[in-house]
């Protein structure tokens, strides 16, 4: 009989033994969808949050210059503004003027930012999605704002950021630079910190280096290092991914013990009576094997496209409230898909090859003993 | 001709990497959003934004990337970081690193 017509006659077998106990192997095979559900969607979901900070965060300064006084982040003089300007490399230096506010009357956090004008006159404002969503305010609304001295602001809502943009923006309340100062009661001549970018992107080490020489009381972050954070962030070897991830590794591992250290009375009865009928030690391991791709194979597939559909048309729904934690404000945005080959070899890789390993080791113990002694066990 | 079991499994087997197949090219034309993006820079490039919008629960975590190590315990001396996402997000590896 030619290869091809074997196997499928393997198949074949394979499913009518797994059919015979087909409780137990749909159990199974509900168990192991689970855990490669779960596997993926982490992968996925890491993967894609990785390449949305990058592709938002190109944007970024090259540079942020924080002030520090005793040990904290301090407002930060115009005149340094005027000191970076003068470093060779430097280039569009300039002042943010940003904040924190948080409203007690729903219990959120606001970031507040002025950009010059902004195209905004005094008393009007632009706001994000989740803030308007938090205040139930859109355009033309008033949105009271309790200023330094207690007294509260009213800004009208001139426009709602776009909800595509909600990733960077779901938290911003944008007011003029004038309003901002009154606000906050901050002083004309200072901002929050000071953005630059460097001519030669290699050069932001050393551009750091002079900063720090030059204004010995200020912290300059990196670009790079911007980066770099929300790479580290999500990275399935951190943070609470990781404990995600490992959960799911872990029952895995205990599924796949379980079926390792033994087979049932029936499977060895089954062994041995295949053994007797004349079929070798290599038959046997070949009939199993396909009983393990049978169900690794439908688990993987099936639990991928599971994971697939969660993360990116479901807006990761199981993911999400750990990432909202007790936040009132977050953004509710579609994640760019990406799955690639190498993420689909990494996740057969962690869950099919040790599946299989650990069914074939009692297989082949069991099958090169004795038919008889097997069989009267 | 009767239809064996491998018959049905091939089957479904070659659906499913049929269904697999389609997402991967769903995920190419659906990662092409040229204006999100556009939009999402822009908004950054003006206010020099340095986060991503992920936690704002608290003051510290909404830029976790301009933070500094100790953040989560300057607000007092027995001010202990209870946040949830105080959990999920790792120290910025510049503020780590020896």
């Amino acid at each position: 009989m030619n290869s091809p017509g074997k196997s499928r006659f393997m198949i074949d077998l394979a499913i009518s033994s797994l059919l015979r106990r087909w409780k137990k192997n749909l159990g199974l095979l509900g168990v192991y969808t689970i855990i490669v559900f779960f596997l993926a969607s982490v992968m996925f979901f890491t993967q894609a949050m990785k390449n949305e900070a990058r592709t938002a965060l190109e944007e970024s300064p090259d540079v942020v210059v924080q002030k520090l006084t005793a040990g904290r982040h301090d407002h930060i003089p115009e005149a340094y503004i005027e000191q970076l300007r003068g470093l060779r490399g430097a280039s569009h230096v300039r002042g943010r003027l940003w904040g924190y506010y948080y409203d007690p009357s729903v219990g959120a956090n606001y970031t507040i930012a002025a950009a010059g004008n902004g195209g905004l006159t005094k008393g009007s404002a632009r706001i994000g999605t989740g803030v308007a969503r938090a205040l139930r305010a859109g355009p033309g609304d008033l949105v009271p704002l309790q200023a330094h001295d207690g007294a509260y602001s009213s800004f009208e809502v001139a426009e709602v950021f776009s909800s595509s943009s909600s990733l960077v923006s779901a938290d911003l309340i944008e007011i003029t630079e004038e309003d901002f100062r009154e606000l906050f009661k901050i002083p004309q001549g200072t901002y929050t910190d000071i953005i630059l970018n460097v001519r030669n992107p290699r050069e932001g080490a050393v551009i750091s280096d002079k900063i720090r020489r030059l204004l010995p009381d200020s912290r300059p972050v990196l670009k790079s290092e911007l980066l770099r954070t929300y790479e580290a962030a999500f990275d399935w070897r951190g943070g609470i991914l990781l404990v995600i991830f490992a959960g799911a590794v872990l029952a895995f591992i205990i599924f796949a013990w379980d079926k390792a250290t033994g087979l049932s009375m029936e499977e060895r009865k089954e062994i041995g009576i295949l053994k007797a009928v004349g079929w070798d030690t290599a038959e046997v391991i070949a009939l199993k094997s396909w009983e393990g791709i049978v169900i690794s194979l439908s688990a993987f597939l099936t639990g991928t496209i599971m994971a697939y559909v969660h993360v990116f048309m479901a807006s990761s729904a199981l993911l999400a409230p750990v990432l909202k934690g007790w936040a009132v404000i977050y953004p509710e945005f579609r994640m760019a898909p990406t799955i690639d080959f190498h993420q689909l070899a990494a996740l057969l890789f962690l869950t099919v090859v040790p599946y299989l390993t650990a069914m074939i080791v009692p297989v082949w113990l069991a099958s090169s003993s004795d038919p008889d002694s097997v069989m009267r066990l | 001709m009767r239809k064996r079991y491998s018959d049905y499994f091939l089957a479904f087997i070659l659906l499913n990497a049929m269904l697999v197949g389609a997402l991967m090219m769903h995920a190419r034309v659906a990662a092409d959003r040229p204006g999100a993006v556009a939009e999402r820079q822009e908004i950054v490039r003006k206010f020099g934004l340095t986060d991503l919008c992920l936690f704002t629960e608290a003051r510290y975590t909404r830029n976790p990337a301009v933070s500094d190590i100790s953040t989560p315990f300057q607000d007092g001396p027995a001010s202990l970081d209870y946040f949830p996402s105080g959990s999920l997000f790792r120290p910025p590896p510049h503020l780590v690193k020896p």
